[in-house]
C-alpha cells in the first residue's frame, strides 16, 4: 500500500502498542495536539493519556524517567520534537541510557526508542537545523537508525522498539509527507542492514536518510551520461552493515558518501576509514565525501541552499571521480 | 480626567502599534513566501515587552526567546533591518544568518532570540554576571513563556541568579499556552507560576500583561530595586497570544476554543491602553488615526527596504564562524 513516511511511522507504533502493553509514548504534544508534525494522529484517542504522556518542554527529565521506567520493565518511546532538543537530553542519553547496561555487568537493560526528525527543513535556523547522527553513533551502548523510505521506517522502527537495547531513531521534517510502497501486513526489518537501492557498476553512493533521496536523483542523472551509479543506504548508522558497501565497492571500485551532517568527524570520515581498511585494494579511486558545510546552518534561503548538499554537488563528485568532469 | 501625560501615552501606543502593525505584514509576507521557516508572533503581548523595556535604560540587557520580534523592536531596533532579517537579506540585522527566532542587535544592547525552551535563561543570568562583576550598574532582563519555567535551565539559572545576587529581572510572558499545551498541563504550580522563582528566594509579582502602564509601574520600582543591588527578581506577566503558536499553528486550533480568544481578545493591551488615553490624557481619534498612518509609514518602508535589499552573496556562509584575528 502506498503510505507516506509520517503514516508509516504511526502504523509502527500503533501495531507494536496493540502488541505490547508495556509500550508507552512520552513526549511533548504527542497526545492531544497528534505530534508536533503529527505522526502519532490518533494515539491518545485509541490508547489514552496513561500510555500516551504529554510532558512539559523538559526533554532531560521526560528523557531520564523514560530511562528509568525502562530500567523497571516498561518499554518507552520518547518522541523527541527535533532531535536538536535531543541536546538538551545528551546527559540522560549518553551518561545513563547508554552506560547503564555495561556499568551493571549485565544485570539492567534499557529498552528504550527515542525518535524524532533530525536535518534541516526549510530555513528553521541554525538551531533547529542539525543533523547529530554522527554524536550519537560516537557512543558505545546505542543503536541509531536513520531511515530514507516509508517502508524501512516502518519495518525498523518496529525492530527499534522490540529491541532490548537504547535505539535513536532519526527520522527527517522533510521526509514526513513523502511516499511510497510499504508491505501489507506484519513485518520488520532487521537493525543493521543495508539495503541497495539501486544497482549500478560504476560508482557506488552511500547516501541515507533526506540525501538518499538526493542520492538517487544524482544516480538519474548521471546515468543519462552513461554512468551506472549503485546507491546504497545503510538504515542503519550503528551497527553499520559494511559487508553490503564492501561488495558493492569491490564492484565499483568507487565510493562517494553524502550526509548531511558537518564534514569534520562525520559520519562518512567513519565509512571512509572502514571501507579503506577492508576494501583498500579494490578502490580505482580515492573515497570523495559530500557533506554539510563546516558551518551552523544559516537562515537565509541562498546561504541554507549552500550549506546543504544538493543533486548537482553528488553529480560533481561522481563525475570528478570518474575523470569526466 | 486627563491628568496623564499625553506624549509619554502617545508614545508608548505608537511602539505598540508599531510592534502589532509589524507582525501583521510579516504574517503577510510569510504568506507571499517573502519570509520562511518559523514565525512566532507576539500580538497581544505587546505591552509586556513595551512597558518593561520603557522602565530601562540604553545600556541595560535585554534577551528574549524565539518571539522576539516585539522585545527587539520596543528596543528602537531598525524596523527595516529587523525585516530585512525576516526576508533573509544581507541588509538584515544578522545578515540574514538568524532569521525571525535569532534577531540580535548589539548596539541596542538586544542580546538575542534563542530557539531552544529554557535555554537562554542560564546565558541571562551571566549577562548579569558580568555587570555585577565589572562593577557596572546595569540590569539584564530575560523574557520567556511560562512553558520555559519547568525546565531545568530555568531552575538552575533561578538558583545561580538568587545565590549570587545577580541583578536579573525574569519576565514570565504568561500567554497561558506552549504551542497546543495550557499551562495546567505544564507547570505543577500553574496557578502561581512565580512560585518557581519564589522556593530559591526570589522576590515575585504578578502583573496584568494587557495593561502597559502596569508593566512599566511595576518594571520602574523592579529595576530600582535590582540595579540598587537587592538581587533578581520575576514578573509574571498575565497575556495571552491571539494568533497560533506559529505561523504552522492556526490561530484557533483544537486544542482552545474561538470563544476563548474573542473573550482575551477583549482585552487587546491596544484597547486597554487607548480607552485610558481618551478618557484621562486628552486624546482623540484624530490622535490615533495620525499614529497608524505614521506606523504604516513605517512598516511600508520597512518591507520595501527588505524586499529591495540584496540577499547575501553564498561566500558569506563560512565567515564569522570563528573570530579572526
Ligand atoms: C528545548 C526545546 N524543546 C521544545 C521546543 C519546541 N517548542 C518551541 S516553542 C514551544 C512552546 C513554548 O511555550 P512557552 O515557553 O510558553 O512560550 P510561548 O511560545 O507561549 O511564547 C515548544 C515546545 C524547543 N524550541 N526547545
Ligand atoms: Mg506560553
Amino acid at each position: 500500500m502506498l503510505l507516506s513516511y509520517r503514516e508509516a511511522l504511526n502504523q509502527a507504533m500503533r501495531e507494536e502498542m496493540r502488541r505490547d502493553p508495556r509500550i508507552f509514548l512520552i513526549g511533548e504534544e504527542v497526545g492531544y495536539y497528534q505530534g508536533a508534525f503529527k505522526v502519532t494522529k490518533g494515539f491518545v484517542e485509541e490508547f489514552g493519556p496513561q500510555r500516551v504522556v504529554d510532558t512539559p518542554i523538559t526533554e532531560a527529565g521526560f528523557t531520564g524517567l523514560a530511562i528509568g521506567a525502562a530500567m523497571a520493565g516498561l518499554r518507552p518511546i520518547v518522541e523527541l520534537m527535533t532531535m536538536n532538543f535531543g541536546i538538551v537530553a545528551l546527559d540522560q542519553i549518553v551518561n545513563n541510557a547508554a552506560k547503564i547496561r555495561y556499568m551493571s555487568g549485565g544485570q539492567l537493560s534499557v529498552p528504550l526508542v527515542i525518535r524524532g526528525p533530525g536535518s534541516a527543513a526549510h530555513q528553521l535556523g541554525a538551531q533547529h537545523s542539525q543533523s547529530l547522527e554522527a554524536w550519537f553513533c560516537h557512543v558505545p551502548g546505542l543503536k541509531v537508525i536513520a531511515p530514507a523510505t516509508p517502508h524501512d521506517a516502518k519495518g525498523l522502527l518496529k525492530s527499534a522498539i522490540r529491541d532490548h537495547n537504547p535505539v535513536i531513531f532519526i527520522e527527517a521534517q522533510l521526509l514526513y509527507g513523502t511516499k511510497g510502497e510499504v508491505d501489507e501486513g506484519e513485518y520488520t526489518i532487521p537493525i543493521g542492514q543495508a539495503d541497495v537501492k539501486r544497482q549500478g557498476t560504476d560508482v557506488t553512493i552511500v547516501a541515507y536518510s533526506k540525501m538518499l533521496l538526493v542520492a538517487l536523483e544524482a544516480a538519474e542523472q548521471l546515468s543519462r551520461e552513461d554512468l551506472d551509479v549503485e546507491v546504497i543506504d545503510p538504515r542503519t548508522l550503528k551497527p553499520l552493515d559494511l559487508q553490503t558497501i564492501v561488495t558493492s565497492v569491490r564492484k565499483t571500485g568507487r565510493l562517494v558518501i553524502v550526509e548531511e551532517g558537518w564534514r569534520f568527524c562525520g559520519l562518512g570520515a567513519q565509512i571512509a576509514e572502514s571501507i579503506y581498511s577492508a576494501a583498500f585494494d579494490y578502490l580505482d579511486a580515492p573515497i570523495a565525501r559530500v557533506t554539510g558545510e563546516d558551518v551552523p546552518i544559516p537562515y537565509s534561503r541562498p546561504l541554507e541552499d549552500a550549506a546543504i548538499p544538493d543533486v548537482p554537488r553528488v553529480v560533481a563528485a561522481v563525475k570528478s571521480m570518474c575523470g569526466a568532469a | 480626567m486627563g491628568d496623564m501625560d499625553r506624549e509619554d501615552l502617545l508614545s508608548l501606543y505608537r511602539q505598540m502599534l508599531l510592534i502589532r502593525r509589524f507582525e501583521e505584514k510579516s504574517a503577510e509576507m510569510y504568506a507571499l513566501a517573502k519570509i520562511a521557516g518559523f514565525l512566532h508572533l507576539y500580538i497581544g503581548e505587546e505591552a509586556i515587552a513595551v512597558g518593561a523595556i520603557a522602565a530601562l535604560r540604553q545600556d541595560d540587557y535585554v534577551i528574549s526567546a524565539y518571539r522576539d520580534h516585539g522585545h527587539c523592536l520596543a528596543r528602537g531596533s531598525d524596523p527595516g533591518k529587523v525585516m530585512a532579517e525576516l526576508f533573509g537579506k544581507a541588509t538584515g540585522l544578522c545578515q540574514g544568518k538568524g532569521g525571525s527566532m535569532h534577531l540580535v542587535d548589539l548596539p541596542k544592547r538586544f542580546m538575542g532570540g534563542y530557539a531552544i525552551v529554557g535555554g537562554h535563561i542560564p546565558l541571562a543570568t551571566g549577562l548579569a554576571f558580568a555587570s555585577k562583576y565589572q562593577k557596572q550598574d546595569l540590569v539584564t532582563v530575560c523574557f520567556f513563556g511560562e512553558g520555559a519555567v519547568p525546565s531545568g535551565q530555568a531552575h538552575e539559572a533561578f538558583n545561580l541568579a538568587a545565590l549570587w545576587k545577580l541583578p536579573v529581572i525574569f519576565i514570565c510572558e504568561n500567554n497561558r499556552y506552549g504551542m497546543g499545551t495550557p499551562v495546567q498541563r505544564a507547570v505543577a504550580l500553574y496557578e502561581n507560576v512565580a512560585e518557581a522563582a519564589r522556593s530559591y528566594g526570589i522576590a515575585a509579582e504578578r502583573v496584568d500583561g494587557m495593561d502597559v502602564l502596569a508593566v512599566r509601574a511595576l518594571m520602574r520600582n523592579v529595576v530600582d530595586q535590582v540595579r540598587a543591588g537587592q538581587g533578581p527578581y520575576f514578573i509574571e506577566a498575565m497575556t495571552y497570544r491571539f494568533m497560533g503558536h506559529s505561523m504552522a499553528d492556526p490561530s484557533h486550533g483544537h486544542y482552545r476554543t474561538k470563544d476563548e480568544v474573542e473573550e482575551h481578545r477583549k482585552r487587546d493591551p491596544l484597547v486597554v491602553l487607548k480607552e485610558t488615553m481618551l478618557s484621562q490624557a486628552h486624546c482623540s481619534e484624530a490622535d490615533f488615526k495620525e499614529l497608524e498612518r505614521e506606523v504604516g509609514d513605517v512598516v511600508t518602508a520597512a518591507v520595501k527596504f527588505a524586499d529591495e535589499s540584496p540577499f547575501p552573496d553564498p561566500a558569506s556562509l563560512h565567515t564569522d564562524v570563528m573570530v579572526e584575528d
